[in-house]
């Protein structure tokens, strides 16, 4: 039976601007589809007119028959029948939760709309909806306050709500943005639960990765039309459309890739079990590794690992709280004012939004000369240099931050972060807030200038999928510690730490086929509250292996926190008390 | 933008009647006419006279110039004190900070019109103006800290800091420039709230000492007399009201026009 | 809970403390009664005058901080002093606010509710006939002076007692009917500015996802608004609070004035120009106290409307 058939659907900003131009497509019941496209696609101003939430003064044109019913022309009140009870969505702004009412409050709430029935029983329903979508101890948190609660308890929040009448259609736009892979994949499992109740689901994302386990049928969409429909299989194995194609390319991919050995020569960053507390919070606690001249070394872990706080204490270039930091062979701890000033020179930032950091009142040129100027620099001709290496135009000088696209934005980011000359270069996911076919280009260029210059990078990144492709050591950081530290082919191919492996699990395979089919280690939870970690290993809540131990194994995990060892590999240390054991063949474990 | 174009118009056209005013009256503000006390309006007089013979008209619009006067210096001077104070503590931030917003929420403890009441007297305008401006900076060196404080953690500022660019030029530079509409915005509704409150001062006896009279210190003294002699209190009192009005319509349009929400 | 709200308590206290001394102070420096009390007729020898403010605690040649020690301790054991002509300042001053409190007290409240409906109301129909009707006239009313608007009102109501040929209304004495005027006056201007404020603060938040999501739940446009955006709306409202205490203050005096009551106003004026310290700092005091009490209110207000400031 068609649940949800939607005809030709236009839809009209109050602006005149077209955001959805004649999408067609018809949804059974049970049946998910996935609707796939870049930011801009119109794939959210569909999800809104199939609800009858457009901001006022836009429109909406064509049919939306929910169960053979129109719904387009009806009025609020007949649409507020059945949206939340037919008809319901989960929305991608986690500020979609009310912030001060409890989130058992705005359930329940979702639950009388519809259904009379006493505050009590709705409240208790409230805590049944918690549990069903894997809120742990349900009754405490349904008391709540949204911002008590994690990005992915809160997005669980929202689905609970979304469930609260088994609607005949879901519309879940983006639910896993913003959150860590390890989240994702938790969040796409409790969807996978709705689904089997015989809820037909739309799945909107914007990459390929993240519904091609879910999705029986995906459509495509660019620029408000729908450039390709069909089976998931065929869609991701014979796409049709060039726009398809580059979305499945763009998608990250983890491809075996041949090792590099280290470059020699002296460490241009040393790190020596640095620690950074704010307040109870351990955000940094003890963590240690160098990087030398050539070489990049990407800081991977869930957001709260304490990655960034890292990278800010580096920069600083002042005397840690405890630890050394030594960077050019100078401890930071023993620096003089101007020496201070002058070692700044050497060590630059990269900034994660290339929005935010460019001042949007000055032009290009100003914004890369700052630096230079600064340090009484003559700036003009190198300005033109700096444009000219980060591949951007001379005419681009003048222009403002708001006429330049996010790659060109954050490419003038990293001409000004080398306008001094830099020998190490900290980046803080400097492609993160980029499209996926940005985000390759900025990568490139990132390689060819540290080949060029000679650069240390450090880079920080929430998953592996995106420093595959830059890093040459990959440390892995949990709860404020470095749990694996190795070369990128040893660490990729075969990890010694169950949460890095975990961590690969989780990124999504642009395949339905090999995406079902593969065997996932999902983690359970999410990371420990960095106020007050668990005491033995910090990974012991969560572990996928811990449970499965023999209990004398088990009490080594609750006993001591295990410090970085050497696996026997080289250059690879795991902080593990029962590591995973290297394979026999180490190489072609994972492909895809 | 319609509403700032009002308010820019109502102002201009009630300064060029503060401007112009005195040489389209035939009498002077100061001038006694001893054969019209408290006379209606007439072709003599054309808003009546007060009871000691001045002409309304002139003493108006003579009162309407004081009030703008004292109402854009008290704007500027009001403004000035929240922008540096505000920026200095949302800067500086820590002990500096709170040393400074403490005195000023101690200033905003104390009730103005007993600094007014107490300090006024004897030492004129100037007084007055300092007075109000004491008064209304606190709420504004609040916002302006606020968005100092919001900015300083802004990565365009952090970038600057960190490629070596000096405190006070990262101020000048990223700082100063993105609080240029809020500061307008507030010295436009600073203009407004400052002839309205001096106008309550002078009701209560403590605003322009006489001779020199205001908007506010004429409908003080028509107010009572309002039944027997409404020309003296419905001119002033429809100024006052225009003035206020015209500054808040500038200010509010302005704000909406430079918030791209 | 109970540490903040002390820690709060503490900060108020301390703030209406020092600024009740600040004010204590400057009156004590800046004010001359002895011009008062010599310029009497028949002039009185000057050894009765120095006698007199010395008992009163006034005499200017003692510092103003040994006066100011002087008057404190008698403010801590509840004493606030003499005025000139030597009665005790602390039953006057409870006589002279209560005189106030009658008069804005009523209005207050009744025009803060009046705003808040008029404000949501005028949100919820954003562009429509109501909202045009109403947005225009509060912005207005809002730019409108207290005392001009209480001069208005009267004369208004001398208008319609003249067309009834009797006094329908009156507004000189503390009647219900007398306290009506005084009242609406106030009520008008405290909604003007209330509903203004609410009409903003109601749109910043009208838009908010948490109000759209609550529609997709199945709420209707105007019930996702009031159990939804209310509350958060109301914030801005709060804090504001201290700034409204102040303004209510002064305003309260010049409506007194205009409607010829002999409130606080009236005392602060003649007892400046007396210059009367003790009545000066009594009245300054006063308000040094309303507005950290108002601040705090404010803060509890914020917390129980808000959950998020709320400490751990």
């Amino acid at each position: 039976m068609t649940a949800l058939a939607v005809a030709d659907l236009r839809v009209r900003w109050a602006t005149g601007a077209p955001a959805v131009r004649g999408v067609t497509f018809d949804l059974r019941a049970g049946e998910t589809l996935g609707v796939v496209g870049a930011s801009g696609s119109g794939k959210t101003a569909l999800a809104l007119a199939v609800l009858g939430l457009l901001p006022d003064g836009a429109r909406a044109g064509g049919s939306v028959r929910l169960r053979g019913e129109e719904l387009l022309g009806r009025s609020d009140a007949e649409l507020s029948r059945i949206r939340g009870k037919d008809l319901a969505m989960v929305f991608q702004d986690l500020s979609s939760l009310n912030p001060v009412r409890t989130v058992g409050a705005q359930i329940a709430e979702a639950v009388r709309v519809h259904r009379r029935t006493t505050r009590a029983a709705a409240r208790a329903q409230a805590v049944e909806l918690l549990d069903l979508v894997g809120i742990p101890h349900a009754p405490q948190r349904a008391r709540a306050y949204p911002h008590e609660l994690s990005g992915g308890m809160q997005r669980r929040v929202l689905i609970a709500m979304a469930m609260a009448h088994d609607p005949s259609v879901l519309i879940a736009d983006e639910p896993t943005a913003g959150l860590d892979v390890t989240v994702q994949a938790q969040i796409l499992d409790v969807l996978r639960t709705a689904r089997a109740s015989g809820t037909a689901t739309v799945l909107i994302a914007h990459d390929l990765g993240v519904v091609a386990g879910l999705a029986d049928r995906v459509l495509v969409m660019h620029d408000g039309r729908a450039v390709e429909q069909g089976p998931a299989e065929q869609v991701y194995r014979r796409p049709r459309t060039p726009r398809t194609i580059a979305l499945l390319r763009s998608a990250p991919r983890i491809a075996p890739r041949p090792a590099r050995a280290r470059p020699p020569g002296p460490a241009v960053l040393a790190v020596d079990a640095l620690v950074r507390h704010h307040g109870a919070v351990r955000a940094v606690d003890g963590i240690t590794f160098d990087v030398r001249r050539g070489e990049t070394l990407a800081l991977v872990g869930e957001s709260g690992c304490g990655k960034t706080t890292a990278l800010m204490e580096i920069v600083r270039l002042a005397r840690p709280r405890r630890g050394r930091i030594t960077v050019l062979g100078e401890d930071t701890a023993t620096l003089r004012r101007a020496r201070r000033r002058e070692l700044r020179r050497d060590v630059q930032l990269v900034f994660q939004d290339p929005y935010a950091s460019l001042n949007p009142r000055m032009r290009v040129r100003a914004i890369v000369a700052e630096p230079l100027t600064a340090h009484r620099l003559p700036a003009r001709e190198r300005v033109r240099e700096l444009l000219d290496l980060v591949g951007l135009d001379p005419s681009h000088a003048d222009r403002r931050p708001h006429e330049l696209s996010g790659g060109q934005r954050q490419r003038v980011g990293i001409a000004r972060a080398l306008a001094l000359e830099p020998r190490l270069l900290l980046l803080d996911e400097p492609v993160a807030s980029l499209d996926a076919t940005t985000q390759a280009g900025v990568l490139n260029l990132l390689q060819a200038l540290q080949s060029r210059l000679g650069l240390a990078f450090v880079f920080v990144a929430h998953d592996l999928a995106v420093v595959h492709q830059i890093a040459d050591r990959v440390a892995v950081m949990h709860a404020g510690r470095i749990v694996e530290l190795g070369p990128a082919d040893e660490l990729y191919a075969a990890p010694a730490h169950p949460y890095t492996r975990a961590l690969l699990d989780a990124i999504p395979i642009p395949d339905p086929v090999l995406e079902r089919a593969r065997p996932r280690v999902v983690l359970h939870g999410e990371a420990p509250d960095p106020a007050n970690p668990p005491d033995g290993c910090r990974f012991r809540t969560r572990c996928p292996i811990h449970p499965a131990l023999p209990p004398a194994a088990r009490a080594r995990c609750a006993a001591s926190d295990p410090e970085p060892r050497p696996t026997g590999r080289p250059d690879h240390q795991v902080a593990c008390h029962h590591p995973l054991p290297e394979p026999a063949p180490p190489t072609l474990r994972r492909t895809t | 933008m319609t509403r700032v174009a009002a308010g820019l118009v109502l102002l201009a056209a009630l300064a060029l009647l503060a401007a112009a005013g005195p040489a389209l009256a035939p009498w002077a503000w100061d001038e006694i006419d001893f054969t019209a006390f408290g006379e209606g309006p007439s072709r003599r007089h054309w808003l009546g006279t007060t009871q000691h013979g001045r002409d309304v008209f002139a003493v108006t619009v003579h009162a309407l110039r004081r009030s703008l006067l004292i109402g854009a210096a008290v704007a500027a001077l009001a403004t000035f004190l929240a922008a540096l104070v505000g920026t200095v503590a949302g800067y500086a931030g820590g002990r500096a900070d709170r040393a400074l917003m403490w005195c000023a929420d101690l200033l905003f403890v104390l009730p103005p019109f007993l600094l007014a009441a107490v300090l006024a007297p004897g030492a004129g305008t100037l007084a007055l103006v300092a007075v109000l401006a004491g008064l209304m900076w606190t709420s504004t060196a609040r916002m302006v800290r606020a968005a100092v404080r919001s900015l300083r953690d802004r990565e365009h500022v952090l970038a600057a800091r960190l490629a070596g660019v000096s405190a006070p030029r990262t101020i000048v530079r990223h700082v100063l420039p993105a609080l240029a509409s809020l500061l307008a915005v507030d010295a436009g509704l600073n203009v407004g709230a400052a002839i309205v409150a001096e106008s309550g001062l002078a009701h209560l006896g403590f605003g322009v000492r006489p001779p020199g009279v205001s908007l506010g210190a004429l409908v003080a003294d028509g107010g009572p007399a309002v039944l027997a002699f409404p020309w003296r209190f419905a001119f002033p009192a429809a100024l006052l009201v225009l003035t206020a009005v015209a500054a808040n319509l500038l200010a509010d349009g302005l704000r909406d026009a430079l918030d791209p929400r | 809970m109970a540490a903040f709200l002390l820690r709060r308590t503490g900060r108020a206290a301390l703030q209406a403390a020092l600024g009740a001394s600040l004010v204590y102070l400057l009156a004590a420096a800046a004010l001359d009664p002895r011009a008062h009390l010599a310029g009497r007729a028949p002039r009185p020898p000057d050894a009765v005058v120095d006698a007199r403010l010395a008992r009163l605690n006034l005499d200017p040649r003692v510092p103003p901080s040994a006066r100011y020690r002087v008057w404190a301790a008698g403010v801590l054991r509840g004493d606030l002093g003499r005025t000139l002509d030597g009665r005790p300042v602390g039953p006057e001053l409870h006589r002279r606010l209560a005189v106030g409190v009658r008069l804005v007290l009523p209005g207050a409240v009744l025009g803060s509710a009046l705003g808040i409906a008029l404000g949501v109301w005028a949100a919820a129909r954003r562009g429509r006939a109501a909202d045009l009707l109403v947005t225009p006239l509060t912005y207005v009313l809002a730019a409108v002076p207290v005392f001009v608007l209480a001069v208005l009102a009267q004369t208004a109501a001398g208008a319609v007692n003249d067309a009834a040929g009797v006094r329908a209304v009156t507004w000189t004495d503390d009647t219900a009917s007398g306290l009506l005027l005084p009242t609406l006056v106030i009520a008008l201007a405290q909604a003007a500015l209330v509903a203004r404020y609410q009409r903003g603060s109601t749109l910043d938040v009208a838009d908010a996802a948490f109000v759209r999501a609550a529609r997709a739940k199945g709420l209707r446009r105007r019930a996702a608004l009031l159990r939804h955006a209310l509350r958060p709306a109301l914030v801005p409202q709060g804090a504001r609070l201290p700034h409204t205490a102040a303004m209510l203050l002064l305003g309260g005096m010049l409506v007194e004035q205009v409607f010829g009551r002999h409130g606080l106003g009236a005392w602060l004026a003649a007892s400046v120009a007396r210059g009367d310290v003790n009545a000066v700092a009594a009245v300054g005091g006063l308000a040094a106290c309303a507005v950290p009490a108002a601040a705090l209110a404010a803060d509890v207000l914020h917390g129980l409307l808000d959950p998020r400031v709320r400490p751990a």
